[in-house]
Formats: C-alpha cells, sequence, structure tokens
C-alpha cells in the first residue's frame, strides 16, 4: 500500500506543483517554417500562449535540423530602413500571448542540415529561463506562403 | 500710372497663378492613385545590371512593362521573403494583367548574392521576378538615384551579416517614368488597386 500511494503521488505531482516549469504552462499554435531556396537562412514563426499564473521567458532554442536557431526581431527604422537585431530574452506575461509573425519576431534559421520541402515538420526546442523546454513541430511551408496556415 | 502696362501684366500674371493655384486645389477629377504618388519626383528608371541569368540588362529591356522596384538581398529571412510574398499574392490578384509587369528585385549584398543564387530565391516567389546584381558601385549609384538607403551590419562570429535596408517598392510606367511608391504600411488593396490602373486597357504605356 505504502508503495501504491507514492506512485499515487508522485502521479499527482505535476498537477499540485505551484511552482511548475515556465514551459509547462505554454502551448505553441501556427508554428511554420517560411522555406527559402539554396539553403538561405529561413525564419521560423509561432504564437506562444502563457496559461499559467506566472510568466515564462523564452531565451533561446535549438533544433536538430538547424546548426543555428537565434530569436530575432525585425524593425522599421526612420526613412523606412528594415534592419534585425537579436533578442535576448522574450517574455510571455501570465495569461498573455506573444506572436512571432512576419516584420516582427522570428526564429532566424540557419545551417540546415538536410533537405526540406514544403509540407515536412519540423523539431525545434524552445528554451525557457528556468531550464525547462517546450518541444514544438513547426510545418515548412513555401517561400511565397502568406495566408495564415 | 507711371507704369500701366506692367501693372497690367502684374495684375494678370497673379490672376493667373492664382488660377493655377485654385486648379490645383479643385482637380476636376479626384486624385485617382492610393499610393503615394512621385510623379516628377524620382528619376526615371536608369540601371545597368547583371540579372539573375547573368546577362547584361538595362532599364530598356523592361520598356512597355510596369516595373516594381524593390531592394533586397537573399540572407534576410524575414522581412524581405515577406515583401516578395506579398508581391507574389498581388500579381495573382493581377491575374493576366500581371503579364504586363515584372519585379525588379535589386540586390544590396552583390557579394553573396551571385545571379545563380538571386535565380533560384526569385522564383521561388513569383514568375514575374527577376533578380538583378552588379557592382556594389552600381548598385549603391542605384539605390542613391531613388534616395533609398542600405548598410551592411557589423559581421558575426561565422563571417555571416546582416544588412538594413530601405523597405518601399518604386513603381514605373511602360516608358520608365517613376509614378508610385508603396511602403509596407500600404494595403495591399492599394497596391493591387494602383496598379490595374496602370495596366489596365486604355493606360498609358
Ligand atoms: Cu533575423
Amino acid at each position: 500500500m505504502p508503495s501504491r500511494l507514492l506512485l499515487l503521488a508522485i502521479g499527482l505531482l505535476p498537477v499540485g506543483n505551484l511552482l511548475a516549469a515556465q514551459a509547462d504552462h505554454v502551448t505553441a499554435t501556427e508554428a511554420w517554417i517560411r522555406l527559402l531556396p539554396a539553403r538561405l537562412p529561413a525564419s521560423g514563426y509561432v504564437t506562444l500562449h502563457n496559461t499559467g499564473s506566472s510568466a515564462a521567458t523564452l531565451v533561446s532554442a535549438h533544433s536538430a535540423t538547424y546548426g543555428s536557431v537565434m530569436l530575432h526581431q525585425s524593425s522599421m527604422g526612420s526613412g523606412g530602413m528594415s534592419s534585425m537585431n537579436a533578442v535576448a530574452q522574450l517574455v510571455i506575461a501570465p495569461q498573455g500571448k506573444v506572436t512571432l509573425a512576419p516584420a516582427g519576431y522570428h526564429l532566424m534559421l540557419e545551417q540546415v542540415s538536410r533537405a526540406l520541402t514544403p509540407g515536412d515538420s519540423v523539431d525545434i526546442t524552445l528554451d525557457f529561463a528556468d531550464g525547462s523546454h517546450l518541444p514544438v513541430h513547426f510545418l515548412v511551408r513555401p517561400a511565397n506562403a502568406t495566408d495564415p496556415q | 500710372m507711371k507704369l500701366p502696362r506692367f501693372a497690367h501684366l502684374t495684375t494678370l500674371l497673379l490672376l493667373f497663378a492664382v488660377g493655377l493655384l485654385l486648379s490645383a486645389c479643385h482637380q476636376d477629377e479626384p486624385q485617382p492613385w492610393q499610393l503615394t504618388n512621385i510623379s516628377g519626383h524620382m528619376p526615371d528608371l536608369s540601371f545597368r545590371l547583371t540579372n539573375d541569368e547573368g546577362k547584361t540588362v538595362t532599364a530598356d529591356d523592361y520598356r512597355g512593362k510596369v516595373t516594381l522596384l524593390y531592394f533586397g538581398y537573399t540572407h534576410c529571412p524575414d522581412v524581405c521573403p515577406l515583401t516578395m510574398a506579398q508581391l507574389h499574392v498581388v500579381m495573382q490578384r493581377l491575374g493576366k494583367l500581371a503579364d504586363g509587369a515584372s519585379i525588379l528585385f535589386v540586390s544590396v549584398d552583390p557579394n553573396r548574392d551571385t545571379p545563380a543564387v538571386l535565380h533560384e530565391y526569385v522564383k521561388a516567389f513569383d514568375p514575374h521576378a527577376v533578380g538583378l546584381t552588379g557592382s556594389p558601385a552600381d548598385i549603391e549609384a542605384l539605390t542613391k538615384r531613388y534616395r533609398a538607403a542600405f548598410t551592411r551590419e557589423a559581421g558575426k562570429s561565422d563571417g555571416s551579416y546582416d544588412v538594413s535596408h530601405s523597405s518601399g517598392i518604386y513603381v514605373f510606367d511602360g516608358n520608365g517614368k517613376a509614378r508610385l511608391l508603396a511602403t509596407p504600411e500600404d494595403a495591399q488593396d492599394k497596391l493591387v488597386h494602383d496598379l490595374h490602373l496602370l495596366l489596365g486597357p486604355g493606360s498609358a504605356p
């Protein structure tokens, strides 16, 4: 009986844990990659919802498919100058959402390790500040994709 | 009363000037363009560059086509592909009329953007798109001609680098005259509307 109780307690642990890992209360939707030809750097986009009661902070991402995954932001400066900058972290407020979408936040994907075609799925793992991880499937879409999938 | 002729002339000129001003304020026809009208404010299309098939081309090769000039680079993973994808949708919405238009993607990164890379790049977006590259001096001259700017940012450890660049799309008519400027803030509908006017039957070539 004690061992069964222990199993039960372990089974309940994630639910009862008030300090749940950040990745546990983030859900990812609309994850996609704009595929570019000639092994050019590509962009990954995703919408992140924080369903928890504490902030989740995205600090990096990694993937077996890409040698380099970086959190970037495109911005429009004075005179219509478009530029890109690295982003150290992205805070998703409790019950809030952050959208990585064209012309804004994006995952810059470089050094692709295999040939991709539209329709493929690529796994990218999002890393949070507390060391927790959220694996996400990204749908590969053609270069000229625009409509929401 | 010593100079009645001059007085008359001055009055006439003044009336003429006022008349011009009034006619400018009260145009009979409403301004048909939804994008920024740059007619007379930007020089005609003129360049000598290498296209994505490795051939030397000049602006004259695109006479008879409405051209959409955009400065970008292929290692730009976010904004340039978004613009090109949006231009692809615009071309699709124009249907058959799109055959009268060319999208000129001019590389502001000629060191990396060879004709071969540009070819794969533009064809991934739209059959009406042409990639153009050239010597850094020729590219810079063209960007200066249209007051577009670009800056190569500091390199990263792996030798790669980003380029900040102007994001406007310059529209020229079939005679190479600068007509319209579309910015990223402009809705796609405006570009479709104005290209319909420039490409449609009855429009000046
Ligand atoms: Cu980027």
